[in-house]
């Protein structure tokens, strides 16, 4: 079934009229609203006027994270508090999070999204949907929650962790359709095997994964595992959360939610929009939200654009999944990390800044992040139980500023790998791009 | 001068280092008196009474080994049943804290030789030798 098949099944021409006519109104609309996209337009030397047709995106200048954190945390919301009924945030690269709103109209745009989204992956007011994304100030729980709510599925709102509890329910409220991180969802198939569960015997039958990337490889584990279709979907709260793209059956790339998102690919280093089928950085402008619009935020995400029709019936440009990253964030369990964080974190224990490393794995289908820091004369005592305090020391920093646990490992001094003078920050032995 | 050096050094537990770490100490003509070492998990502390703690030090951080020097004592203590037992006993009565302990690889004489890792250790020499007790000095280890 498609959701929205006005908008979703529209011909490529009426649907470019729509995102320009959206597209001047939105940028109007942040030159008024929004003193720092003023000033960006201003230094750039453009006027709302200029932007006339979808061919003058390009003139517009780009926003970045680092715009976000400047104007940490309400300084881009374009609506009066008053009118914003919703704030979420995500992790950023020094520790600042990144701020998001929402008016009740955004709501209801983000659910009609993630309605889609659900859709695409054949969800009906008939299903039971068990959310299993964590609620709270990350987007993926109550995001799928709206969606499927409005489609008038049942929601079963357990949100993240407590696996046991997770296999309980899935089994006794017959849940069909899963909505979690890809490694989540194999960690619930290996906890279901461990209470002699056999999933593929659950009325379970589809799941919606995102907010990390994942293989093709993974891909088929889950789905053998689990006895389900495994839909990859794509988001980031910085355009509204998971809903801005999604698989459908067909499973041959995302569909972007264009009539809400335009989106471009654009070349990393140069900033120049690169033609469909090329390889670049994925640039979104949201058309039509209120209290948190961006106009060509860069997501640092890597991917490659479809725009040939779909055998589903939907029109809108596919993007190929997640093929990897332009900057050195990690997505771990679901959470963004940035090595800086660490880094600012590691700051605080000794004086000067020790070595460290990375490395990510994946045990038992659950990423893990272990730290290592090397031990210099300045952080070195010869009792163990100071070594020990200094351990957990720097475990509880880094875990109060990344939000997820950490294990971490004292190293010898030199026996972090140094390339030209700067050390190799990140191992990641997962294979999530594959 | 009771006081004597201790070299402490920071190990991985992973295969190696050790063997590493004494052949540096051999090649360098460095003889080791005393060792312990306290390991967890993840990593080791050694801790070596060697014949010339400068030299000792010296190499081991030209091999990038994290070193650090501390101050502790020898205590010489009958070797008999009861023996350490005495020693305990005094340096709880005086409320010095031990931070570790180990044994000499070779005996003096009769008496076993046990280092004392201890918070304060200027009371801790005082009292001892106040007892009795024979604390090796630099000349008799090095």
């Amino acid at each position: 079934m498609i959701w929205n098949l006005e908008y979703e099944s529209m011909s490529r021409p009426r649907l470019a009229d729509l995102q320009s006519k959206r597209l001047q109104e939105i940028v109007a609309k942040v030159h008024a609203k929004v003193p720092y996209y003023r000033q960006k337009m201003e230094e750039a030397g453009i006027k709302p006027e200029d932007i006339r047709s979808l061919d003058d995106l390009v003139h517009l200048p780009f926003t970045t994270k680092e715009d976000l954190r400047e104007n940490y945390p309400f300084g881009l919301f374009a609506a009066p508090m008053e009118e914003v009924v919703r704030i979420h945030a995500s992790s950023g690269t020094t520790g600042k999070m990144t701020v998001v709103g929402y008016t009740r109209n955004d709501i209801n745009i983000w659910a009609q999204v993630m309605a889609r989204t659900l859709a695409c992956a054949g969800g009906t007011a008939n299903d039971r949907i068990q959310v299993a994304y964590g609620y709270g100030l990350f987007t993926g729980g109550l995001g799928v929650h709206y969606g499927a709510e409005m489609m008038g599925a049942t929601v079963i709102p357990i949100s993240g962790g407590n696996t046991k509890r997770q296999i309980q329910i899935m089994k006794d409220f017959a849940a069909t359709i899963l909505a979690c991180t890809p490694s989540y969802a194999l960690y619930l198939a290996e906890g279901a095997a461990e209470e002699g569960i056999d999933p593929r015997e659950l009325p379970l039958r589809a799941g919606i994964f995102g907010a990390e990337p994942w293989s093709v490889n993974m891909r088929k584990e889950i789905e053998e595992k689990l006895g389900i279709t495994a839909i990859d979907i794509y988001g980031l709260s910085e355009v509204i959360g998971p809903g801005v793209a999604s698989e459908c059956l067909e499973q041959n790339g995302l569909h972007v939610f264009e009539d809400h998102f335009f989106v471009e690919v654009v070349d990393p280093e140069t900033g120049k929009q690169l033609p469909p089928g090329e390889k670049g950085e994925l640039v979104f402008t949201t058309l039509t939200k209120e209290a948190f619009p961006v106009i060509r935020y860069r997501t640092k995400d890597i991917s490659i654009l479809y725009p040939e029709p779909c055998a589903c019936g939907r029109t809108m440009t596919r993007m190929h999944r997640i093929l990897g990253r332009t900057d050195d964030m990690l997505i771990i369990r679901g959470i963004n990390v940035f090595p800086t964080q660490i880094e600012s974190a590691l700051l605080e224990i000794g004086e000067t800044e020790p070595h460290y490393m990375l490395v990510v794995d994946r045990q038992k289908q659950l990423d893990e992040l272990e730290v290592w820091v090397e031990v210099s004369e300045d952080l070195f005592s010869d009792e163990v139980r100071k070594m020990e305090h200094l351990e957990s020391r720097i475990k509880q920093k880094i875990e109060s500023s990344l939000g997820i646990g950490v294990r971490v490992k004292l190293v010898e001094p030199k026996t972090i790998p140094r390339s030209e003078g700067k050390a190799k920050r990140v191992v990641d032995r997962r294979d999530i791009y594959g | 001068m009771v006081k004597l050096k201790q070299i402490s050094v920071f190990l991985e537990n992973k295969s190696g280092r050790l063997s590493e770490l004494t052949r540096v100490l051999g090649e360098h003509n460095i003889n080791i008196r005393a060792l312990s070492i306290a390991d967890t998990e993840d990593f080791g502390i050694l801790r070596l009474i060697v014949n010339d703690p400068e030299e000792a030090w010296k190499v081991l951080k030209e091999r990038g080994f994290t070193v650090s020097e501390t101050r502790i004592i020898a205590v010489e203590i009958p070797d008999v049943p009861g023996g350490l037992a005495k020693v305990l006993e005094i340096l709880e009565a005086h409320a010095i804290n031990i931070e570790y302990i180990y044994a000499f690889v070779s005996k003096s004489q009769d008496n076993a030789v046990v280092v004392f890792r201890v918070e304060d250790i200027d009371n801790a020499v005082k009292i001892l030798q106040e007892k009795g007790f024979h604390l090796l000095n630099g000349e008799e280890i090095y």
